[in-house]
């Protein structure tokens, strides 16, 4: 181990020099949180779940994903650095991210210079607490790397923002910024770090194959479903039919989920698409409507907003349209209320130019 | 022996994880906890989880989609 560039001489014996690690899952903060490891820091990860992390929920709810391997990077990333990881719930307090950016989204909903701020600061008010005692934060950022939150005039902005200050050190990219802390003071050796820039994956690449990491996560638009275009595209929708900008844990959940249809401002139907997405929405009958087809084999249905006897029929028509039944005269649907309640009725299915292109979600 | 007990059935991962994690803060060295979950991906998650955190996994029982797990502290 290389203690003395992570040491300082107090006396007897000289400190371990410790840093928290923002691990997303990806392979940036993998990288990262390694050089600065490779130099002797003792490194622990800190992983914030939002919400919106694309990690866990998706293949753990559709059926046609289970054949993929269901691990957790952010869980696979730490394994394979040999750190600790902790697991931050921030999705209360992250609603006033989304809802109000003082930077502004980037090219969906995603507030993403906001959101690291957010992360950093969240990051520091741990790692300095009493009971941690850690010195410096990580980042896997990357000038250039990415449009709205990782240019060179962003790092500082999320260093001065965060309340980190110059005790944030991206390590892949550290060389094109001006020193901060943990450099100037030796702890780590800045000529080791890097000088990454730009879009192109392929210094990430030589670096880990330099590391040995294989087999880490690509995911294409990062690790946040606000990056989503139509994901983003549904919240908008929530929000425009609520009239309001608010949302709970359980509507992004559900927007993750199903198909979204639109008939009319008050309500909207999440239809499931198949067994995964039926088992999951099971699990919220206790807090909606649900319609289900009796005569045919269908799909579970959650009806969500205000809706009347009015709606509901239309509702089961377009349920019926997605069943076994869509030919048939009338097909026979169960609606139960989120007490439990329920009642019979037989709709003739809508045929498929009568469900309208734009109330699809 | 007395257990300390976890509920997170019908929690998506990673909230399982997040619950156990603040779950054994509370404990002391040697205690146990069981929780259980019905989100599949717990079956990977927790015992990476544990096995970086250097806590034990005792035992995994499936039955009925739940999964129960029990774990050293």
């Amino acid at each position: 181990m290389t203690q003395e560039t992570s040491s300082v001489n107090t006396g007897d014996k000289p400190k371990q020099r410790k840093a928290v690690a923002l691990i997303s899952g990806g392979l940036d903060s993998l990288l990262a949180a390694k050089v600065v490891q490779e130099q002797g820091i003792h490194v622990e990860g800190i992983n914030f779940y939002t919400g919106f992390c694309v990690e866990g929920h998706t293949h753990a709810i559709r059926k046609k994903d289970k054949d993929k391997q269901k691990r957790n990077n952010s869980l696979w990333v730490a394994e394979q650095l040999g750190i600790k990881l902790h697991i931050i719930d921030i999705s209360e307090e992250y609603k006033d991210i989304v809802l109000n950016p003082k930077h502004g989204y980037g090219a969906n909903l995603n507030p993403c210079l906001d959101c690291k701020i957010f992360m950093v600061n969240q990051a520091q008010a741990w790692a300095w607490a009493e009971e941690n005692g850690f010195d410096f934060i990580i980042t896997g950022e990357v000038i250039g790397q990415r449009p709205k939150s990782q240019r060179k005039e962003t790092m500082p902005i999320i260093a001065r923002e965060s309340g980190a200050d110059d005790r944030l050190l991206r390590p892949l990219c550290a060389k094109n910024l001006m020193p901060t802390l943990p450099e100037r003071e030796g702890w780590v050796n800045r000529d080791e770090l890097y000088d990454f820039s730009g879009r192109s994956r392929k210094p990430q690449f030589e670096l880990a194959k330099k590391f040995g990491f294989e087999d880490f996560a690509q995911p294409a638009g990062g690790c946040c479903f606000l990056t989503d275009a139509n994901y983003s595209k549904k919240l908008a929708d929530l929000w425009d039919a609520r009239g309001e900008r608010r949302y709970e844990l359980d509507d992004i959940m559900l927007l993750k989920v199903g198909r979204h249809i639109r008939p009319k401002k008050n309500f909207k139907l999440i239809v499931s698409r198949e067994e995964g997405e039926n088992n999951f929405l099971r699990g919220y009958k206790k807090q909606f409507t649900s319609i289900h087809t009796v005569s045919h084999g269908g799909p579970l249905t959650l009806l969500d907003g205000d809706f009347d006897k009015e709606d509901i029929k239309l509702a089961a028509q377009i349920v019926a349209r997605y069943s076994g039944g869509k030919n048939a005269d009338q097909v026979t649907v169960q609606v139960e209320n989120y007490k439990g309640t329920s009642f019979v009725m037989d709709v003739p299915p809508m045929s498929a130019d009568e469900i309208k292109q734009e109330w699809h979600v | 022996m007395s257990q300390n007990t976890l509920d997170c059935r019908n929690l998506l991962c990673p909230m399982p994880v997040i619950r156990t994690q603040n779950a054994l803060k509370e404990l002391s060295e040697g205690e146990l906890l069981e929780v259980t979950c019905t989100d599949p991906g717990t079956l990977s998650d927790i015992p990476t989880w544990c096995r970086i955190n250097h806590h034990e996994v005792v035992s995994t029982e499936e039955n009925n989609h739940e999964i129960v797990f029990v774990i050293k502290k």
